[in-house]
Formats: structure tokens, sequence, C-alpha cells
């Protein structure tokens, strides 16, 4: 088990360090340093702000003082606002994992529940209802959903307030982001709760006269969610990092919509700095989900 | 006589002396057809199709498909506008609405073409443009599957098929892509080769095709990759392993024997399979990075930044949101439910 987390532990750090060699020399692979604008600096002020910035340095050089800044926990500046960025993601991403976190919890809860119903009642109206449910909700994008509903209930009906500058109604935004892994789990529910229910040991538990109840959460559950575990560790990482497109649409100054306004800006030091902290957030959940799987369930061999 | 012909005791051999022959006659060619109980012979191909047949979902999907590929290969002959064309004085039209200078031609005798959905906030004719943005969006999602499909196949079959220290070695480099958060770098890649490819590929005939529609290929081709190279190389180890293949190894088929006739059908359903359903999610990808504006460049238009623009009138347009919205819910609606036909009809294993 051991040698296993080490070997793991072993492939995130490379994997960190891969990610942060392509941001980095993608990034400096566009042409134009960050000082270049229309207005000509004289040549005196372009080398004092090069040599202040490390840009005088070769490439290989500067990507070495990037990362003893980096792990450091110094992010640099943004080169359109001209702060700190570590500061910009110290206040933009409490709010997006609050929303990522309500969204993920809803979407396993919910999505649990569902998707034992429908095992459980395979091939009556419940089960078809949440089969067509899910089949509709996975085809639709997020951003189509997120639209639909700021029209729905901003504009249309009138319910939640539009574009708040606080972070209370966070209803629509947490429903946008939840529902297409809640969908997923469903699915992922149902599929497993069947294998599950059509085991040896549940045929053994019901003869023996357990309660109907028991088998289903105690026997049934328990073992469906082994698959559902391994599904939930990179979707709480996506929905952490891939809620760019609904914070923007509604509005939300989480860390989603600092990347986009980064994208959008040009603003290379802020991308590149929250992809490195989006990334390592996803490549330590996926490592967490590694060890919790093989910790859950001792079928699985070591390797 | 009897001497003649002496049986063993406890053989079952007739004694054909005892029958008068001219009691038989010979089978007819129908009586003989008879005796032939097997079914008919089917290839791998025609059975998976027969199970597709009868799966309503499937063929509904695949009906739903047809029309939207026709719709968008005739539309453009038919309609007489162009994606970017300006229709003056008819912005913002709604469903079958004319502007008043159209009005006053069809007042005239003359016919004008209808804007069947209306027209977007320039005057330009909003159908088209949806039909425009469901050919890019399919085009990419089928081109760009059709291209991880090739490279997967390529490095998963060399993979599988090497083994040994080759294999661990190009696993160990799919592992690493594996683990790399997908749409940051295709976000990242996006924005780095929208500005790097620009200049190199000015004039050529690439840039018809416009920079962000070859660096979302190249995005693909670089990361999607990995999940098919997998997916081939575990079918083609387990499949290598199958006794059928050992026993046709044993009765000395040659090697491009058992591949194409005993380990590639195999292989094929999943690789159908996969690349159905690679396409849904090849256009969910580019209509998020269109929505972002890192997709197609204006005036072309995708379904993705369709709906994006459609964002800043939604209190007054709704219209121009759900078009597109429903388009791309549909095709990938129907993508989803083909795909998923298809891995029961042709991989009953997988099924469920």
């Amino acid at each position: 088990m051991t040698k296993y987390i080490v070997k793991r532990v072993l492939l995130a750090i490379l994997t960190v360090i891969v990610i942060s060699m392509i941001t980095f020399f993608a990034m400096n692979a566009i042409p134009g340093g960050p000082f270049n604008s229309e207005k000509a600096a004289s040549a005196a002020t372009m080398a004092e702000l090069n040599a202040r910035y490390n840009l005088d340095k070769p490439v290989p050089v500067q990507y070495v003082l990037y990362m003893k800044n980096l792990l450091r926990g110094e992010l640099g500046v943004s080169l359109k606002t001209g702060r700190s960025i570590s500061t910009i993601i110290g206040e933009s991403f409490p709010i997006s994992a609050k929303l990522g976190l309500i969204a993920s919890a809803i979407a396993i809860v919910a999505g649990l529940i569902l998707g034992s119903t429908a095992a459980l009642m395979r091939n009556q109206w419940p089960d078809r209802l949440i089969v067509f449910l899910t089949t509709l909700i996975t085809a639709m994008p997020s951003f189509v959903m997120a639209t639909l509903l700021l029209y729905l209930f901003c504009m249309k009906l009138n319910w939640v307030p539009a574009f708040t500058a606080g972070s209370n109604h966070i209803v629509l935004p947490v429903i946008a982001l939840s529902f297409s892994p809640m969908a997923y789990i469903t699915r992922l529910t149902k599929t497993s709760m069947l294998d599950a229910l059509s085991q040896d040991y549940i045929r053994t538990a019901r003869a023996k006269g357990v309660p109907q109840l028991k088998v289903i959460f105690l026997h049934g559950l328990r073992n469906a969610l082994i698959p559902v575990i391994t599904y939930v560790g990179p979707m709480i990482a996506s929905i952490l990092t891939g809620s760019m497109v609904v914070e923007s649409i509604f509005g939300i100054g989480g860390l989603g919509s600092k990347f986009v306004s980064g994208i959008t800006n040009r603003d290379y030091t802020m991308i590149m700095a929250t992809t490195i902290f989006l990334a390592v957030i996803m490549v330590v959940a996926n490592l967490l989900t590694d060890i919790v799987y093989k910790l859950v369930d001792p079928r699985i061999k070591l390797e | 006589m009897a001497d003649k012909f002496k049986k063993a005791p406890l053989s079952a051999q007739i004694d054909l002396s005892k029958f008068n022959m001219g009691n038989f006659e010979k089978a007819t060619d129908d009586e003989k057809r008879q005796q032939e109980v097997m079914g008919e012979s089917t290839t791998f191909f025609k059975d998976g199709m027969r199970r597709l047949r009868k799966n309503p979902l499937a063929m509904g999907s695949i009906v739903v498909l047809l029309l939207i590929v026709l719709i968008i290969l005739f539309a453009p002959l038919v309609v007489p506008y162009g994606y970017a064309d300006i229709v003056k004085g008819a912005s913002n039209l709604s469903a079958f609405q004319y502007s008043s200078s159209e009005l006053a031609k069809i007042n005239a005798g003359e016919s004008v073409f209808p804007h069947i959905m209306g027209t977007d906030g320039l005057g330009r004719d909003y159908f088209i443009r949806v039909v425009y943005g469901a050919r890019v969006s399919l085009g990419v999602g089928v081109f760009a599957s059709l291209l991880v499909l090739m490279i997967g196949m390529l490095y998963g079959s060399i993979s599988g098929y090497l083994g040994g220290r080759v294999d661990l070695i190009m696993m160990r480099i799919v592992d690493i892509i594996y683990s790399l958060p997908d749409m940051l770098l295709i976000i990242l890649f996006a924005v780095v080769l929208n500005e790097t490819l620009a200049p190199v590929i000015k004039g050529t005939i690439l840039d018809k095709l416009g920079v962000n529609m070859i660096s979302l290929f190249l995005v693909f081709g670089l990361l999607y990759w990995v999940s098919m190279a997998r997916l081939i190389r575990g079918q083609i180890l387990t499949i290598k392993q199958n006794e059928y293949v050992l026993a046709a190894q044993c009765i000395g088929t040659s090697t491009p024997r058992i591949i194409s006739k005993h380990i590639l059908p195999n292989c094929l359903s999943v690789i159908i399979i996969t690349t159905a359903l690679q396409v849904p999610s090849a256009i969910f990808t580019e209509s998020y990075l269109s929505f972002l504006g890192l997709g197609v460049s204006a005036p072309m238009p995708s379904l993705g930044s369709l709906a994006n623009d459609a964002r800043s009138g939604l209190q007054s347009y709704p219209s121009k949101l759900i078009f597109p919205a429903l388009t791309i819910c549909l095709i990938v609606l129907a993508l989803n439910l083909l795909g998923d036909g298809l891995r029961d009809a042709f991989d009953p294993k997988l099924s469920r």
C-alpha cells in the first residue's frame, strides 16, 4: 500500500511539473513581451523593466526562477491590473470553492437517490422518467443550462435577482453546476446498484431473512458506492475548475470568471497562475480518489 | 450367401442384404435442403445492424441526424442569404417577420425569402447562421473524433502489439497526459496557438480555415487521443490472450489473418462506439470554447458563439438563444442515443 501511495504521489508531482512546464513554455511562445504596447518605451526603460522581471534571462532560467517564486507562494503580478495574483486567487477562490462544494454535495446526494430509485424500480415509470431526464440533461452544455436558467428565473419569473454583487444568490449557479454531474452520478449509481443487487451475497442476505431496507442500504448501496467514489473526486475538481462559464454568466467573481477575464484580456501571467493553481487542485483530487478507491475496495489488487 | 456377410455381434451396421434396394429412392434437392438447420450466414456487421434496427431510439436518432445533415448541406443552396450578409434595416426581426423595405418589395409583387428564425442585431439572417453554426459544430465534432481515432489507434496498437518495455514507456507517457486537466490545457493551448499560429499560416490555404479552428484540432490531436489509445491497447492485450487466437495460431493461421479476422473485429465494436460517443464530447468542447470566444473566428458562426452573442440581448430576444441552444442539444442528444444504440448492438457485453 505504501509503495502504491508513494508511486502515485511521485506521478502526481511529475504531472504538476509537466503542467507548469507546458504552461510556462507555452506562454513564452507567444510573441511580444508583457511590456510591448502601442507607445514604445525608451530602450533604457525596456531594459530596466525586463531586468526587473527577469525577462532578459534565457527562458529555462526564467522557468527555474518562476518555480522558485511559485514554491514561495508568489504567483507574480497581473499584467492588466497590476495586483498580486496570490491576492486575487485568495479573494476569488473561496467563492468558487463554496459554489463548487455545494453543487457537488447536491449532485452526489440527488444522484445517489435518483440512481438507487431507478435501479430498484427498474422498468417502471420512475425509472423511465429518471433515465429520460438524465439523457436530456447530459445533452445540454452547462452554458446553455446556465443561460436558460438565468432567462427563466431572473428575467421571466423574477424569482431571483440577476447579477447580485454578493454571493448570497447562489441557487441558480449551483443548479446549473450540479445538473450534469448529477445526471452522470444517477446513471452510474443505477448501473452499479443493479450490478450489486444481482450478486450472490444479496441473495444470501435475503435468504437468511435480512429486512429489505437493510439489504438495499447496507449490502446493496454500500457496494454500489465504489464506482461512484472514483467519479466523485475528479468531479469535484472539475466542478471547482470548470465553473468558469457558469460564473461568468451569473457574474460571480470567483476564480473561474477571473480565468475567463484573463483569457479575454490576454493577461498571460493571470492565465498561467490560475492554470497551475487549478491543475494542482485537480491532480491532488485525483490522487486522493485513487488512494481512497484502493482503501474502500479490498478486492482491487495492489500492484 | 449368409456367411458372405458376417456381422460383428454388437455392431450397429445395417445388413444391406436384408433390404430390397428398390424401396429406396434418392432424396431430391428440396428434401436435402430441409436438413439444413443452420441460420443464415451473417457477418459481424450485419448482425450488429440487425440489432441496431430493432432499437427505435437509435433509429430515431439516425433519422434526426440525417435530417440535420441534409438541412446543413442544402439549406445554404436554398436560402438566398449568406451567413455574413447584412440585410439593411432588418435587425432583430423575429421569426418570419419582414423589414419595411422587404414588405414594400412584397407589396410590389416580388417574392422575398422569409427569415425563418428572424435576424440578428446586425440584420443577418439567423436561420442561415444557425445552419452554418451547426455545420461548424458537426464538422469539428466528426473530424476531431476521426483525428483522435487515428492517433489513438496507431499509438494503442503499437503499444499493445509490441508489449514489454516499449509498452511500459508509452503507457507512462499516456498516464501523464491523461492526468493533465484537459479543459484548462485546451483553453491554454487555444490562447497560445491563436497568437503563435496566426503569422505562420498567413496567406496559406490553412488561413481560410481560421487559426482558431486549426488550434482546436491541434488541441484535440494533442490531448484527447489518450483515452482512445488506452482503450485500444487494453482491447488488443485481452483479445491477444483469447483461446481462439491461440487456436488460430495452432492451426497455422498467418498473423495478418489473425489480426484482421480475429483481433480487429472484436476491437471494432469498441472503436465504433467510442468514436461515436467522442463526437458529442468534441462538439461540447468546441461550443464551450466558442462560448469563451476561443472557437471559430467571426463572422463565421458556431452554435457556441451564437449562444454567447445571444446573452447580451437575452431580455428582449430570447429566441436567439433558444435556436442555437436547441440545435446543439438536439445534435448531442441524437448522437448520444445513437452511440448508446451502437453500444447495445455491437457490444452486448458492454450494454446497460
